[in-house]
């Protein structure tokens, strides 16, 4: 006798029809945990097991579907949403043209969750230590013998029993299968420990060597040393040896707007702020002001640079000079620069610097005020509407 | 030659007992390759070498090695891969078609069928990657999130293209693994070598033949089968689509999805066949692959043979029937015109010749239907060389005619897709069961209980 526990105890048919009526037998006699194995599938087997129909189509279903509506819903969102574009003058939602894909998407998924979830869900799959393997039962019924196997934890197991039943039933062979021993394997074993270190070491220098050498060697290099000019770089091509082309002489932006008192030491009429201070324009003023001029003049406007001494800090902008002026002269310093300081005209559109004289001027009352003033400011600005 | 054929042929010929029918087709795996095998599969490196010199030679100079150019832009590579996704059509149709319509006959060919399926569409899957020119960038097909923010289009039939051949890869391929799983099992059981044994015992992931894991298997099959079908009718509808929803005259046309789809199942068969006639041969598995199975394979050709001439006629009269001149020009300049050599070798192989099928004799005699099979294989090649070059070569300007000449390049391109072919060919006889074990034996006589629930 085996020193291992019982797994169960077998029995092998020559023909079909022994192993229907043994199977029927079992089944009558209120055995659960048996199953019969044939090698192929053996019509009828189902009913004479009085095994209920397989669920797996709910997986198909459930699946298919999710793969429809994810297909659908994902081509909406990237062609309508994420980034809109039309073609061929077809609406975003081109419905028709998605078909092909959504289709393709649902056979795609249903297919993988059918075969996934029969082999894990179902199957336990995989499972090459289940005690059946590598047994003559096993070998035979795989070939050309049908053979059933009552379990041992079933509630009615028997030994004598079942065997008196497989002898009554004319079973060719009668054999029990025991649980294989327990294998087990010390992982801090010096060959083991080994082979992990090698692999690390060899993982870590093919990363190294594909990252810092190979892709920098012939063909991968390709498209790195392409004919073209790179940004800042000479050009051998034009004559200027500049890389980049300038645009005709006298070309204007879209949305340019000329300022005519571009390049004078002071304006001669100072202009005033074409923008009512909403909500808005105080918002756009504030990530403006934040972006470009609180480097140096401090998130406040005292004067106050991030830059850690590597330009040099501006005067306040809270100085009895800067709040004496018209909302044109900051203006004129936005666009023309002001002693270090350069233009911001290209940085800034012309609603974006009214915008941030807003900012600006909101800045030095709200240093400069009494609470009453800032309480009475903040009702006016939120009750202002855009023109 | 007297076959009632008022009754089922058996599927097998000869009374074999199911261990004989392990032994016979597990033979190939156990045994080692002889010298024809050697010689077989010198021959299709070979071609295979070429194919990869070609292709070396390409992409170090780009697709002006080809002969293609204005106005001919899809040539010998658009060719190939319609070629060679319609070869592909023929494995899932066995396999997923004719198991839905309880075809017992199937059993013997499916596996290898599917098997073909799976070559042909990785023979396919190199051409529209290799004529981009810029084979590197292929990974811009795939929709997946970039630093530059952009999907691909999804309204594009070039990239329901890349959806409808990767699914139909991966379907294919999950099909036949499906149908491998058993026979994992058997050959784990039956070898005497260890490393075999390891190997078949990862791939048959514990098969157990039991009776509880059958019934999901089968409803499996049935599901993934009923999957197939629709999805093997797609793919090809939605290659044509690559033509049919262009705005060139003699592409956009609504008959194109069927045609393919008929086309397609037409040349797909007779590389089966073509193929078969080898196996059952070399293999000795002659009870298993019957003279039945050829003939009724035949009989698909026949059939999709006439179909596909049908559609060649019915383009010919919606070109004079729709008044559409340019349409009209197109196709009396594609039967008449300078590529009127291609248009006729293409008529008289796929309509003329396979209508010798009629005859039961040569649907029934090795070396004719070999004849013609292959000869249904050149035409259906130059069917798709006819509707892409004839139709670009006459652009609607007369000063941007041409003529496409085929270069070396494209000659070797072509023979390494074959190389490659035969070579997977090759290899998978050798390695794995050409025929499905578990479900040849399932339709041997005796294999199921009678009907009397073994009562005896």
């Amino acid at each position: 006798m085996n020193a291992n526990k019982l797994f169960g105890l077998t029995a092998l048919f020559n023909t079909p029809d022994e192993l229907v009526h043994a199977a029927a037998k079992v089944n009558e006699l209120g055995y659960k945990n048996y199953d019969v194995h044939t090698p192929y599938p053996l019509h009828g087997m189902d009913a004479v097991m009085k095994l209920k129909p397989s669920k797996l189509g709910y997986i198909t279903l459930s699946f298919g579907l999710s793969g429809a509506a994810f297909a659908l819903l994902f081509m909406y969102w990237a062609m309508s949403i994420d980034y809109p574009m039309i073609i061929g003058g077809k609406p975003y939602f081109a419905l028709p043209a998605f078909v092909p894909i959504t289709f393709e998407v649902t056979v795609l998924f249903a297919t993988l969750a059918t075969v996934i979830g029969m082999l894990a869900f179902y199957f336990k799959f995989p499972s090459n230590s289940h005690p059946l393997h590598d047994t003559p039962y096993m070998k035979a019924v795989s070939s050309d013998k049908y053979g059933i196997c009552i379990e041992a934890d079933d509630v009615l197991f028997d030994f004598e029993k079942v065997n008196l039943l497989f002898k009554e039933l004319h079973a060719q062979t009668i054999s029990e299968v025991y649980f294989p021993a327990v294998e087990r394997t010390n992982i801090f074993e010096p060959k083991f420990l080994t082979l992990l270190v090698l692999i690390a070491l060899l993982t870590s220098g093919a990363t190294y060597v594909t990252l810092n050498k190979l892709i920098y060697l012939t063909p991968f290099d390709w498209m790195m040393n392409q004919n073209r000019v790179n940004a800042q770089s000479k050009s051998l091509f034009y004559t200027d040896g500049f890389g980049m082309r300038k645009p005709v002489e006298g070309t204007v932006a879209r949305n340019y707007i000329p300022y005519e008192y571009k390049g004078l030491a002071a304006p001669v009429v100072p202009l005033s702020n074409p923008l009512t201070p909403t909500n808005e324009v105080m918002n756009l003023g504030k990530k403006r002001y934040l972006t470009f001029c609180s480097p140096c003049h401090g998130n406040l406007g005292d004067g106050d640079s991030r830059l850690r001494g590597q330009f040099p800090n501006p005067p306040s902008l809270h100085s009895e000079k800067v709040r004496g002026w018209l909302d044109g002269n900051i203006y004129h310093v936005i666009v023309n620069g002001q002693n270090v300081m350069p233009s911001y005209a290209s940085q800034l559109s012309r609603d974006e610097r009214w915008a941030v004289i807003h900012y600006i001027r909101a800045l030095q009352k709200a240093k400069n005020a009494s609470p009453s003033e800032i309480i009475e400011a903040k009702k006016e600005i939120s009750s202002n509407v855009a023109p | 030659m007297n076959i009632d054929y008022s009754q089922e042929l058996p599927v097998i010929e000869r009374s074999i007992t199911l261990a004989d029918i392990d032994r016979l087709i597990a033979k190939p795996l156990d045994e080692k390759p002889d010298k024809k095998f050697f010689i077989a599969l010198s021959i299709t490196l070979t071609l295979l070498l070429i194919g990869a010199v070609s292709v070396t030679y390409l992409f170090l100079n780009g697709t002006g090695v080809w002969g293609l150019n204005q106005p001919v832009g899809w040539a010998f590579d658009i060719t190939n891969f319609v070629f060679w996704v319609g070869i592909g059509h023929a494995g899932t149709l066995i396999s997923a078609v004719l198991y839905l319509l309880r075809q017992k006959w199937r059993t013997g060919i499916a596996r290898f069928a599917e098997a073909m399926t799976i070559f042909a569409v990785m023979c396919a899957g190199i051409f529209p990657v290799i004529h981009t020119g810029r084979p590197w960038l292929a990974g811009y097909l795939m929709p997946y999130p970039n630093q530059h923010g952009l999907w691909v289009n999804f309204t594009s039939p070039l990239v329901w293209d890349v959806f409808a051949v990767s699914t139909y890869f991966t379907v294919s391929l999950v099909f036949w693994y499906v149908g491998l799983i058993p026979d994992f099992g058997i050959l784990r059981d039956k070898t005497a070598s260890k490393l075999k044994k390891t190997i078949y015992s990862i791939f048959s992931l514990g098969w157990r033949n039991s009776h509880r894991n059958w019934q999901h298997y089968e409803k499996a099959y049935m599901l993934l089968a009923g999957f197939a079908t629709p999805l093997v009718l797609s793919v090809h509808t939605i290659v044509s689509f690559d033509f049919a929803v262009s705005i060139i005259p003699g592409w956009h046309t609504t008959i194109f999805p069927p045609y393919f789809v008929a086309g397609a199942i037409f040349s797909g068969f007779a590389m089966v066949v073509t193929v078969l006639i080898f196996v059952r041969k070399v293999f000795d598995l002659q009870e298993i692959i019957t003279v039945n199975h050829l003939e009724k394979m035949n009989k698909i050709i026949l059939v999709t043979g006439s179909m596909v001439g049908y559609a060649y006629g019915m383009e010919f009269f919606i070109a004079w029937y729709s008044g559409n001149p340019f349409e009209q020009f197109v196709f009396i300049n594609r039967a008449f015109g300078p590529y009127a050599w291609a248009y006729w070798i293409m008529v008289s192989c796929n309509v003329i010749i396979p209508q010798l099928f009629w005859f039961k004799k040569i649907r029934r005699t090795i070396p004719a239907m070999l004849v013609i099979v292959i000869l249904v294989n050149v035409g259906m090649w130059f069917e798709r060389f006819v509707i892409t070059v004839s139709s670009l070569h006459r652009d609607f300007l007369p000063s941007s005619w041409g003529y496409f000449v085929p270069s070396i390049f494209d000659l070797g391109t072509l023979i390494g897709s074959f190389g490659l072919f035969f070579t997977l060919v090759l290899i998978f006889t050798k390695t794995l069961p050409v025929v499905a074990m578990s479900e040849i034996k399932a339709v041997a006589e005796g294999a199921q209980p009678s009907h009397n629930g073994g009562k005896h």
